[in-house]
């Protein structure tokens, strides 16, 4: 393999800061707030690494998010999960299912416990079904201080490192505000690095290039439904706002204000996109009596922020719209995991939040942060406390082992000169953010852009390290290539269209294809296929 | 995109510097902090919430920089509006209203 013949025996010491923890958890969103306090509470020393900063860092801090939150109500479970399985093309699994809807209720009561403000109604019951991601994620920072984890904000990884065996053996990265290097000796790694929306941005999902996904990738991790990474979200033209729930109120129009037949937010947004191809489309939320317009400002305040600025009356006044790509942010693929403590198939690496797949929860299909709140405060919990209890086992039980760099992308001391990260951003986006490539997929459009993809990458897997001030602008930038072909790959081994994933030319389900898609490898991607749970009985009835 | 940091009401406290995931701003010795990769800005609104004297303001445009006159700013009363968004978890009054997304039926 590639990442053996490359790697090479790294000095521990060969960063400006180097720590050494039990637990090394890579992001801090809410998978990995989650994941350092789960393993804190286990026992382990814990330190936390983000590229931004654990509070503020990632889709949920700016944007907020509903959750799946079920009281344990036999009959309301069920009717969860009945409700979301044909949405998702059956490929969640009933199990985690359950599991999820177990940990969240739990999760959730904690956060009321430990003083978030859930609203009650007239009748003094609390409602907690939905977060505020600033208050949220600023709670959730304060638990992970609070539990004696060690924070390094503005701190992006750049690579895992690996021992002799190949099990994970800590992390190093920069130090973007001091100009420096880190290096975490760890027994166990917990990736909370968040998906991959390719720089489209979305609120709050700039950090999220896919930085884990390469890392793990080098190593040789296994990925699975990443065909299901085209989530497309709703929002102004000129904004940053992807907050979709008001366009449920919303008319569509033409230039000249005309409505676009069948355009909608839920089970219209195609049309919104074959209508983008060729013209602008216009948005009013017009469908809101007055009480709603002000239950929606008190609901999402940052909904009306760039429209207030811009000088828009959403209510009254017409806003051109767009879809901004949220790849796997709101898609559900990612790392496979191969039990229930969120271990991924390397050794010591651990997977929670959007870096992790989706499909045991959503199948092929989210349709919002409901969903992706309730797996990543629990995927966080299973995976702090499975490399917790990594660590304390003996396999891991030294932390001084020889560690190995797989010297990836852009971190090659080979004498070649390095790439323009820039240059290859917008290379990657010309293939994965047009509509008639990747909304209407077909076996044409995704193999020429996988032919270019994979070009793309012959040409920087032999490119040379990249200086300090660019290599972490280049690590995205390669691992958003990485993660385009991990889509593309997979999207053309599904012909058929499940979930969010439309093919133009299979526009149907097909029933011999309920199985997972699992995608590894990075010179040579490979493709193979894992059985889908057993349907359960009530929806081989339905 | 962040536009502006008001030079007249920063205190200097760098907290934009840490809370912004995007690294846009760089602190400066005994002087408010500079926008120094605005390119990087996402737009998401963090370092406006976390601002304690309103002193930031990021302008509605995600994808191009359109400047604003400070003067204007103050006038149109926008300085600080994005707090309303969050800290409810802390705000003891009543300024900053509470979530009410649970009574939005579905349509």
């Amino acid at each position: 393999m590639s990442v053996i013949r490359l790697s090479e025996t790294i000095d521990s010491n060969a960063a400006s800061l180097v720590r050494d923890a039990d637990v090394l958890v890579i992001g801090g969103g809410p998978a990995g707030a989650w994941a350092a306090c789960s393993a804190a509470a286990a026992g382990a020393q814990v330190a936390l690494v983000d590229k931004g900063c654990c509070g503020t860092s990632g889709a949920t801090a700016s944007a907020g998010t509903g959750v799946w939150y079920v009281p344990p109500d036999a009959s309301k479970r069920l009717a969860a999960m009945e409700s979301r399985e044909k949405l998702g093309g059956y490929l969640q699994d009933r199990a985690w299912m359950g599991r999820v809807l177990d940990r969240t209720y739990e999760s959730v009561n904690l956060l009321a416990e430990w003083g978030y403000p859930f609203p009650h109604d007239d009748n003094g019951q609390p409602h907690r079904t939905n977060l505020r991601g600033p208050d949220y994620m600023r709670l959730m920072r304060r638990r992970v201080l609070r539990s004696g984890v060690f924070i390094l904000d503005h701190s992006p990884a750049l690579e895992l490192l690996t021992d002799e065996a190949g099990a994970v053996a800590g992390a190093r990265g920069v130090r973007r505000q001091v100009g420096d290097t880190w290096l975490v000796r760890a027994k166990s790694v917990v990736l909370a690095s968040g998906g991959c929306a390719f720089l489209s941005g979305g609120l709050g999902c700039n950090v999220l290039t896919g930085d884990g996904y390469l890392m793990a990738a080098e190593l040789g991790a296994e990925f699975s439904g990443m065909e299901f990474s085209n989530a497309y979200a709703i929002s102004p033209a000129f904004a940053s706002v992807t907050k979709t729930l008001f366009y449920n109120w919303a008319t569509f129009t033409y230039e000249d204000g005309t409505p676009i037949p069948g355009a909608a937010s839920h089970g219209g947004r195609s049309v919104i996109a074959r209508t983008l191809l060729t013209q602008p489309v216009y948005c009013r939320i017009d469908k809101a009596d007055e009480r709603t317009q002000a239950l929606m400002r008190a609901s999402q305040p940052n909904f009306f922020v760039p429209l207030d600025r811009a000088g828009v009356d959403p209510f009254r006044q017409r806003f051109p719209v767009t879809l901004r790509l949220e790849g796997t942010v709101r898609g559900t693929g990612g790392l496979r995991l191969v039990d229930e403590t969120c271990a991924t198939t390397v050794p010591g690496l651990y997977a929670a939040g959007d870096a992790a797949t989706r499909e045991l929860v959503c199948g092929g299909f989210t349709g919002g942060g409901s969903h992706n709140a309730a797996w990543a405060m629990s995927s966080g919990f299973w995976a702090g406390a499975g490399a917790a209890d990594y660590a304390r086992q003996g396999v891991a039980a030294s932390i001084d082992r020889r560690l190995r760099s797989a010297r990836g992308i852009a971190l090659r001391a080979n004498g070649a000169a390095e790439f323009d990260p820039g240059a290859l951003v917008r290379a990657v986006q010309a293939e994965v953010f047009p509509y008639q490539i990747n909304y209407f997929r077909t076996a044409d459009g995704l193999s020429a852009a996988l032919d270019r993809l994979d070009r793309l990458w012959t040409g920087v897997r032999v490119a040379g390290q990249s200086s300090a001030d660019r290599v972490v602008k280049a690590r995205e930038a390669a691992a958003m290539l990485a993660t385009s072909r991990f889509m593309y790959r997979s999207a053309l081994a599904r012909p058929e269209s499940r979930g969010m994933h439309k093919r133009e030319d299979h526009p149907r389900l097909d029933d011999a294809q309920r199985h997972h898609l699992v995608s590894s490898g990075l010179d040579e991607i490979t493709i193979s296929r894992r059985p889908a749970a057993e349907r359960a009985p009530q929806e081989m009835a339905a | 995109m962040i536009e502006l940091v008001s030079e007249t009401r920063c205190i200097s406290c760098n907290k934009c510097v840490q809370v912004c995931p995007m690294n846009v701003f760089s602190a400066v010795k005994n002087a408010p902090p500079v926008i120094a990769r605005k390119d990087d800005c996402q737009t998401c609104y963090m370092c406006e919430l976390y601002c304690p004297v309103d002193a930031l303001f990021v302008a509605p445009d995600a994808a191009r920089s359109v400047p604003v006159s400070e003067t204007a700013v103050e006038a149109s009363g926008l300085l600080g509006s994005y707090r309303g968004v969050g800290w409810a978890a802390t705000q003891a009054n009543t300024d900053h209203p509470v979530d009410q997304s649970f009574r939005l039926t579905a349509h």
